[in-house]
């Protein structure tokens, strides 16, 4: 069943394509990554699927509901994760959940409750009294995610959740996340990390200018790009010319006594090193392998390389 | 159902906006220093025949009250994207709008009291039709909210929303009848006071003090209109922002 179903969805903001006839689907309980660099079109698209932005073309569901049509029902069935923590920094952590649970018209009797167990769940619950602006970046983000949780949503929409954090609130963040996925929820996660779209995602959409150039799951995505294993290794001296004419055809790069060799059979490759080293009268100092990763399929499929999207995001 | 939550909203945004902005001390301490000071300044001037005047020094509070705040409460959610966590919720654009008319109304009404007070005590202002008076106040204050979110929902900045408000709010002191009155304008500068609301919020606290024979129904139903228009215009601006 699809918690999500988008088709052909476009916006144009003057001349400006900002989505470009995306389509795809997401399945009740999935965590659905869309991955791409600054601008590629990410936000716009969350806009667009949480009746912030309307669409120029296309059609898009939500929870059953057109996002055109039916806005309200779509609002009232997700919770969004905005970029910003954009809570009110004058009211307390509690009087914000509060605030928010009369927005989305929680019941009464269930208000208190619920918001009481969102704190205990988020390691809040200390700071219940503590005014917004006094939260850390990291608790601010735990303090919005509690709030987009507010009224039970059956989807998430996660806008780039741990830009700007710390490495520790960073994968606390995820943490949580994984809890969420385990609670049945849908989430729809932007963000620019891949590692953390490979890490928490059962499948990614690349995007890019717009448009997007794969989905699938992290691991067909790494097959699909025809990635290449990784072989790591130290040598005692520089390697020799005979070492590097035995690899040519291979992707290789040298660093000194390093050298890295792409290769999609690592045993092989192995056998030759292990043979080559020995007959120059080197000797092995280390050796790794490493199998393909999210971001080697990201750089293939995208041709971007994800130190530009670091950059472009500040970080 | 959806009237109930539509209502819920908009009380849980009133009471949100009075208690993170408008009910911080320094602006209670600037909405009952601001009438004080003006009061004062009035009297001190020209002690005798500012019963006349004090109609028109309500409706400046009323004015000042409500466009002031309202102008930087909207921008300021706007520009921290807080603005946007209300457009995230289950509401329509109408009761956001009405929301944040309310706050602003509350506001003023709020530093109008505080002036009707010192007119009552100091100047000597005495209210001959009580529910004229309450009625046509708060219909100016929608009015003159309305207007504040017009103009605070069309701009980016606080000091955009400041400026653009003072080209409304200047004129209207001097054009609709709190100084000098209407009748003794020239021709085209009294279409131009008619043409803002402020005239009629001045008319109709002079029928309710001063027993003037004028039409307050007329008045209250400008009012009305005025409202309808500025909310309405405000309403496309919110529309335009969803793209």
């Amino acid at each position: 069943m699809h918690s999500i179903v988008v088709e052909g969805l476009t916006k144009y903001y003057g001349d400006l394509c900002a989505v470009d006839h995306v389509s795809f689907t997401v399945d009740a309980g999935e965590v659905f990554g869309y991955l791409g660099p600054n601008g590629a079109g990410k936000t716009t698209t969350i806009r667009m699927l949480t009746g912030l932005t309307r669409p120029s073309k296309g059609r898009a569901w939500v929870a059953g509901y057109d996002i055109i049509e039916e806005t309200l029902e779509v609002k009232r069935r997700i919770g969004v994760v905005p970029e910003i923590s954009n809570l009110y920094d004058e009211l307390t952590v509690w009087e914000n959940l509060e605030f928010i649970s009369r927005l989305y018209h929680v019941p009464r009797a269930e208000r208190h409750r619920r918001i009481g167990e969102l704190l205990k769940l988020f390691n809040l619950w200390d700071r219940r009294d503590t005014r917004f602006r006094r939260l850390s970046r990291g608790l601010k983000r735990r303090a919005v995610l509690a709030a987009a949780l507010i009224n039970d949503p059956e989807i998430l929409f996660l806008d780039e959740p741990t830009t700007g954090l710390d490495v520790v609130s960073a994968r606390s963040l995820r943490g949580l996340v994984g809890r969420l996925r385990e609670m049945g929820k849908t989430i729809f996660l932007t963000t620019h990390y891949i590692e953390e779209a490979d890490q928490l995602c059962d499948r990614v959409a690349i995007i890019v200018r717009g448009r997007i150039r794969a989905i699938d799951t992290p691991e067909n995505l790494k097959l699909k790009a025809g990635v290449k294993s990784i072989l790591e290794v130290e040598l005692s001296d520089r390697p020799p010319a005979s070492l590097l004419e035995r690899l040519r055809g291979l992707e290789v790069e040298v660093d000194g006594r390093e050298i890295r060799v792409h290769t999609d059979d690592p045993q092989e490759l192995l056998r030759l090193l292990v043979e080559e080293v020995g007959r120059s009268g080197l000797r092995l100092l280390s050796l790794r392998s490493r199998p393909p990763t999210l971001e080697d399929a990201f750089i293939d499929l995208t041709g971007l390389s994800p130190e530009v999207m670091r950059r472009e995001k500040g970080i | 159902m959806r009237l109930r939550d539509e209502l819920e909203g908009i009380y849980a945004i009133l009471l949100k906006d009075l208690k993170a902005y408008y009910l911080k001390p320094p602006n209670i301490s600037w909405g009952i220093l601001f009438p004080i000071v003006l009061a004062l300044a009035f009297t001190l001037r020209n002690p005798r025949g500012l019963r006349d005047l004090a109609p028109g020094l309500v409706a400046m509070a009323a004015l000042f009250g409500t466009t002031s705040m309202e102008a930087i409460v909207v921008t300021f959610e706007k520009r921290v994207g807080a603005l946007e966590r209300l457009y995230m919720a289950p509401l329509t654009y109408t009761s956001i709008l009405l929301a944040k008319v309310l706050g602003g109304a509350v506001f003023g009404g709020f530093i109008s009291a505080v002036m009707t007070l010192l007119c009552v005590t100091l100047l000597g202002m005495r209210i001959s039709h009580p529910l004229l008076y309450v009625g046509g106040l708060a219909l100016s204050l929608i009015a003159l909210s309305s207007l504040g979110a017009l103009i605070a929902f069309s701009v980016r900045e606080v000091f955009e929303a400041q400026t653009l408000s003072n080209y409304f709010r200047f004129p209207m002191i001097f054009l609709c009848g709190v100084f000098i009155p209407v009748g003794s304008l020239p021709l085209p500068l009294r279409v131009v006071a008619y043409m803002l609301p402020l005239t009629y919020t001045v008319e109709l606290l002079r029928a309710s003090t001063l027993s003037l024979s004028t039409c307050p129904l007329l008045d209250l139903a400008i009012l009305i209109l005025f409202s309808a228009v500025f909310l309405l215009l405000t309403h496309r601006a919110m529309g335009r922002a969803y793209g």
